[in-house]
């Protein structure tokens, strides 16, 4: 038993003590209020690593425990705690929110310090810390969507924390409602469960999910992949997560990068036991995650602007991680380990690609960029190491995730392995292409900007164009501190968790034990594939970047680059299907409404207003028509009886 | 020689009529000895100690009459069940809200009541006794007196007693209904169609007693179903459909006390012309009363009955709950009065009533129980609101109730407090959720469906659905139009949904009987409509404070009404406690 159980509502209620104090004292703490941010992240940090070394002292079958402050709702049949989970799983969300979170919160301070609403960031920031580790620390689905709801919410006002320029009010309004979609399945989901289960707790649903009728089950399952789909930004809700890089970088390496786009595994993993009752809903989760593996890496080639490429490859990451939760029980383990590994480097990459915008005066055009390693030498080996690390170039941590996701794919019977395994195979080539694309266009080959050392306004040969004057500069040490300790968790973490299936064996009390399988083809022959598709795409890339000359407007391409450029077309797809017939639909009810329900309505209100006023008419004032009325409806009475009575009876 | 025998009478379960009773003795006194200077008060604080009495006295013997299951004085003239305290808890509570809506003499210094009721309107009587600065304080003697009559109805076996009962609170409201200070035409109008539809009432009652005691010999109600479902004790032998004609009658003498359609006809245009407080009075106790005494009659002959003719009780109370529920909405959507519109509000209230009879079970009288408490609250809270709001001429004097819905707009910006209790008793009739209103129909509603009356049902929530309009029009009216677009043109209201003929009587009355625009003005005495409105149009409205016991009726009332709706279970719980009735002796 877990000494420090009780701690667990200390983890959210600090930063949400934060987030309030920032709020409520206002303007007054502008001048400090980024440090008690800092302050709040840290100090949950503090009592999350305190809470998990307490966790590694006990055995592995006293790691699971749950925390009940107090009876949330008693309606009836529905009974909710304010409980809170406390696991191997869990404790791993805490650390990756609290410790990436906190180099986040660091580096915020720097990077936002010219902003006149740093306290509001910060207070939206741990807002957003407290409301995701409720997500990870709920012990039923139905806190797990306050939280849900609460990410939701930070996500909607840090996309749009610069809202008084339209397009990012806009990007943000695009994410929360997309995210709704989702949140419909969740909730739809959890109304199922009420009336399967009779509850909405972990322990109860998923402790009799085996016992329910697989139809049910495979409901649950799809409703859930619906919301996971939706907070995760996997196809086909997977658009408002390009348009999320409006907010502020620092937002997007910790949100919509390392955690909150993460949360829609973490539901399907936590839900494994009901989802394994489910085989039809694994295999649509698998095959989403396939898809979207592919889509976000096939529009990661073609973005030219340094943050949608890496959110494309967010999206594409996830993917994987989401086919590897598709699989069952012996993807789980590496569906989180990919998602801790994932979430170090990509932080790190988008830290840094936050330090290469600030030393080129907020550009994100890559096609602007080029030669910056010299001029930004932290900033372009943190980088590269995340890049090393995404690419999945041993030793780096990368490798050890998904390589193993790579793995299990090709385990299993009939076309699965074969389809699920060359799609993840692929996957990898194209990632090590879009990845060292991003590498190679901003840190290495000439630089397309100028200074005006260098002559002031510069022309750069082959386009004639004007080159944009820059003063690239490394950021300060605030800002470097956080992207060097991602960026030796992205060289380290992999090896350390995977040494002797470490990582695997911590979350065995969650997920259980997963019997070994054998993939279809050797492992050896796995891994090598996978490498040589790396090198072939990172050689490419180089050859394309680095040493050919980078054009600086995008050059003519095939049909499927300009689609790519485009996100695949995903928004006019979305306003055809679903903008479209939806406007429509409101139009024709509206217009519906007019002609048939008011006027029905109104008709209905004329012929009341009639009869009404005939009936005063009958109220003449006079008391003979009166007392007439009186005998007259006595009689009436009785005919009614005799009649209806009387009638029947004969 | 006939010997004597003095019947043992229990007083302990008369006391709270008997307090009552007395009290209005008591009053009469004091109109001979007290001198004018502590008369009021002295009636007021002894109306007051009554009432209050009467509900102790209900009180105390609760817990005896629920568990021994019913009281019983001089063979059945005087039966106190339950159900039958509970009214008159309900009554009596009623009653003291009532009494100090009726107390209140506003920031003007005078009450609702003429200075001396016996002059002829418009007489240099009638002027002088203003000026004297008389008083009519028997209004309170009458008040008691009224009350003591409501009391006794629902609580006895005996039909005379019940014709007795029906009497004694309909002879003072007859009085108390010509009462009205202003508008005194009308008021007295009104006071004699009360009279003479009431008699009239009686009168088919009556009729309807003397043919059962002529079928059973016997007066007391159980004792002639017994003569009825027992042929082998028949007096007149082969001739049941007279006794069935008897209590037919009956029924709709009492069905007439309810404000029930079609016996309906008096109620709007005596909600109009009584002084508002009485009127606010009227419709919370007598409604309260005449349904206890209802149910009684018509649960007993449920008991009683054997099943076709139960069955054609139902059918007729079926009938007269749509007729109800219909006319009370349907016409209270065109109203263009105040009081009018609560009169018809009223009488649809008395058709969600009759929905819980059917069935005869015991939870429908819990329900009624409830519903006569939620409504008595919220119709005597918005009676004493109308109250308030005035007239004024161009002087500043204060006139007579602005009744007018027109005047009535932008009541929420002067007096948003007024406005605000008036929309929330206005919200509880029409039955929205978190008023007690909501739970009353609720409960009146399922008691139908449980009874297998569900389109009656569904009928009640449509016509519930109907009337919640012309309850929002009312409150869209005081807080959303600007109050001097309104009151300059009254007519865009009325939007020529008033026909010319309809309510002429009352319409020309009106006028002229608003003594504060005096005889001198000869034109308004004969005026047309038009020339009425004229009058309404020059008037400004202004909302006169109250002297204390008016607003402590209305938050009274408005605590009531938000209680019950918010945490209605300690009231369902009484109430479902009370809903038990004497089993019929074999």
């Amino acid at each position: 038993m877990m000494q420090t159980l009780s701690l667990a509502p200390w983890l959210v209620a600090t930063p949400l003590v934060g987030a309030a104090l920032l709020l409520l004292v206002g303007r007054l703490s502008d001048r400090w209020g980024h440090w008690l941010g800092v302050l709040a992240s840290t100090a949950t940090f503090v009592i999350g690593l305190v809470i998990l070394l307490d966790m590694l002292g006990v055995a592995a079958e006293d790691r699971v425990g749950v925390h009940t402050t107090a009876s949330w709702i008693d309606v009836g049949p529905l009974q909710v705690d304010l409980g809170f989970q406390v696991d191997p799983l869990s404790m791993t969300f805490v650390m990756l929110i609290t410790f990436v979170g906190s180099l986040i919160h660091l580096y915020s301070v720097a990077y936002m310090s010219h902003d006149r609403d740093r306290r509001r960031f910060f207070a939206y920031l741990n807002l957003f810390v407290a409301a995701m580790l409720l997500l990870v620390l709920a012990d039923s689905y139905l806190l797990l969507f306050v939280g849900w709801e609460g990410v939701g919410l930070a996500s909607f006002l840090l996309i749009g924390f610069w809202d008084h320029h339209l397009p990012n009010a806009v990007a943000g309004k695009k994410a929360f409602v997309m995210n709704r979609v989702g949140d419909m399945g969740l909730i739809a989901a959890m109304m199922l469960m009420l009336a399967t289960f009779g509850g909405v707790d972990f322990a109860t649903v998923l402790g009799s999910a085996d016992a329910a009728d697989q139809g049910t089950t495979t409901a649950i399952g799809l409703l859930l992949l619906l919301a996971a789909c939706g907070k995760s930004a996997q196809l086909p809700l997977q658009a408002w997560l390009g348009d999320a890089m409006a907010g502020p970088t620092p937002v997007s390496a910790l949100i919509h990068a390392a955690t909150m786009v993460t949360a829609g595994v973490y539901l399907l993993v936590r839900s494994g036991p009901l989802l394994e009752a489910a085989p039809d809903a694994q295999l649509v989760i698998a095959v989403v995650g396939a898809l979207t593996l592919l889509f976000g890496a096939i529009v990661g080639c073609a973005k030219d602007d340094i943050k949608k490429a890496l959110a494309a490859s967010t999206m594409s990451q996830i993917g994987y991680m989401m086919l590897a939760a598709g699989l069952g029980p012996v993807g789980y383990a590496f569906a989180i380990f990919h998602l801790l590994t994932h979430g170090f480097f990509k932080a790190g990459l988008f830290l840094g690609a936050g330090s290469v915008m600030h030393a080129m005066d907020d550009d994100v055009n890559m096609r602007r960029f080029g030669g910056l390693a010299r001029l930004l030498p932290v900033t372009a080996i943190t980088m590269g190491l995340g890049w090393l690390a995404i690419l999945g170039v041993p030793p780096f941590s990368g490798f050890y995730s998904k390589d193993k996701i790579i793995e299990v794919a090709f385990v299993g019977e009939g076309w699965r392995p074969w389809v699920f395994g060359t799609v993840a195979l692929v996957g990898a080539g194209i990632t090590a292409y879009y990845m060292s694309r991003l590498f190679f266009m901003t840190f290495m080959g000439r630089r397309r900007w100028a200074t005006e050392l260098a002559g002031g306004a510069g022309r750069d040969g082959a386009d004639g164009d004007e080159a944009p004057v820059r003063h690239p500069h490394e950021s300060p040490w605030l800002m470097t501190l956080p992207m060097i300790v991602l960026a030796i968790g992205s060289v380290g973490l992999g090896f350390v968790l995977n040494a002797g299936d470490r990582f695997v064996h911590w979350l065995e009390p969650v997920t259980g034990h997963a019997e070994h399988h054998e993939p279809v083809l050797p492992i050896w022959l796995i891994v090598t594939l996978t490498l040589v598709l790396v090198v072939l795409g990172a050689a490419l890339a180089f050859v394309q970047y680095a040493v050919r000359r980078v054009p600086t407007t995008p050059p003519p391409a095939p049909a499927l680059v300009r689609a790519a450029r485009v996100d695949l077309h995903q928004d006019d797809v979305n306003e055809g299907l679903v903008m479209l017939p939806g406007r429509v639909l409101t139009r024709s009810l509206v217009f519906a409404d007019r002609t048939a329900v008011d006027a029905g309505w109104l008709g209905l209100a004329g012929g009341v207003g009639r009869l009404g006023g005939r009936l005063r008419s009958m109220q003449s004032g006079y008391v003979r028509q009166y007392a007439a009325m009186t005998l007259g409806g006595l009689g009436v009475i009785v005919l009614v009886i005799w009649l209806v009575s009387g009638q029947g009876a004969s | 020689m006939i010997e004597f025998e003095a019947p043992v009478i229990d007083w302990a379960v008369l006391t709270p009529v008997l307090v009552v009773l007395a009290a209005g003795v008591v009053g009469v006194l004091i109109e001979a000895f007290v001198p004018d200077r502590g008369r009021r008060t002295t009636q007021i604080v002894l109306t007051l100690a009554a009432l209050t009495g009467s509900l102790v006295s209900v009180v105390l013997l609760w817990d005896r009459v629920t568990t021994e299951g019913y009281a019983f004085v001089v063979d059945g003239t005087f039966l106190l069940t339950p159900f039958t305290l509970g009214i008159q808890a309900v009554v009596a509570v009623l009653a003291v809200l009532g009494v100090l809506v009726i107390a209140d003499r506003t920031r003007t210094g005078q009450d609702a009541f003429a200075p001396t009721a016996a002059a002829v309107p418009g007489t240099t009587y009638e002027d002088a006794a203003r000026e004297a600065g008389l008083q009519q304080t028997e209004i309170y003697p009458l008040v008691l007196f009224a009350t003591g009559g409501m009391l006794l109805f629902p609580a006895t076996d005996n039909l005379i007693v019940l014709f007795i009962a029906l009497e004694v609170l309909s002879l003072p409201l007859y009085v108390l209904c010509a009462t009205a200070r202003r508008r005194r035409l009308l008021s007295q109008e009104a006071a004699f169609k009360y009279f003479l539809l009431g008699s009239f009432a009686s009168a088919i009652m009556l009729f309807g007693i003397a043919l059962v005691y002529g079928f059973a010999g016997t007066v007391s109600l159980e004792g002639a179903l017994f003569v009825l479902v027992h042929p082998e004790s028949q007096v007149l032998e082969m001739m049941p459909s007279l006794v069935i004609a008897g209590v037919l009658l009956i029924t709709v003498g009492l069905l007439f006390k309810i404000g029930a359609a079609p016996f309906h006809t008096w109620t709007p245009d005596v909600y109009q012309g009584a002084p508002t407080p009485i009127t606010g009075f009227m419709a919370a106790c007598v409604k309260a009363a005449a349904v206890g005494a209802l149910v009684r009659v018509v649960f007993t002959l449920a008991a009683g009955l054997d099943e076709p003719l139960r069955r054609d009780l139902e059918v007729g109370l079926w009938a007269v709950a749509i007729l109800t529920m219909l006319i009370g909405t349907v016409a209270g959507a065109v109203q263009t009065d105040v009081k009018r519109m609560l009169a018809y509000s009223s009488i649809a209230h008395a058709g969600f009533l009759a929905v819980a009879f059917v069935g005869f079970s015991e939870t429908g009288a819990g329900a009624v129980l409830f519903y006569v408490l939620a409504y008595g609250l919220a119709t005597l809270g918005a009676f004493a609101v109308a109250t308030l709001v005035r007239e004024q001429d161009a002087d500043g004097v204060v006139l007579g109730e602005a009744t007018h819905l027109s005047q009535w707009a932008g009541l929420a910006r002067r007096s948003p407090w007024l406005a605000a209790a008036f929309s929330l008793f206005l919200l509880s009739m029409a039955g929205i959720p978190l008023t007690a209103g909501f739970i009353a129909k609720f409960g009146v509603f399922s008691a139908a469906v449980a009874a297998g009356a569900w389109p009656l049902a569904v009928l009640g929530v449509l016509a519930s659905a109907v009337a919640v309009f012309f309850y929002v029009r009312l409150i869209v009216l005081m807080v959303l139009t600007p109050p001097t677009e309104e009151s300059e043109h009254p007519e865009h209201v009325e939007d020529g949904a008033e026909p010319a003929a309809a309510g002429t009587s009352r319409a020309d009355d009106a006028a002229p009987a608003d003594d504060a625009a005096p005889a001198d003005d000869a034109a308004p005495a004969t005026g047309t409509l038009t020339a009425a409105r004229a009058t309404l149009a020059r008037a400004s409205v202004v909302v006169v404070a109250s002297r204390g016991p008016a607003t402590v009726a209305i938050v009274l009332c408005a605590v009531g009404v938000v209680l019950l709706g918010v945490v209605p279970q300690v009231a369902l719980d009484w109430a479902a406690q009370a809903a038990t009735f004497r089993p019929l002796q074999p």
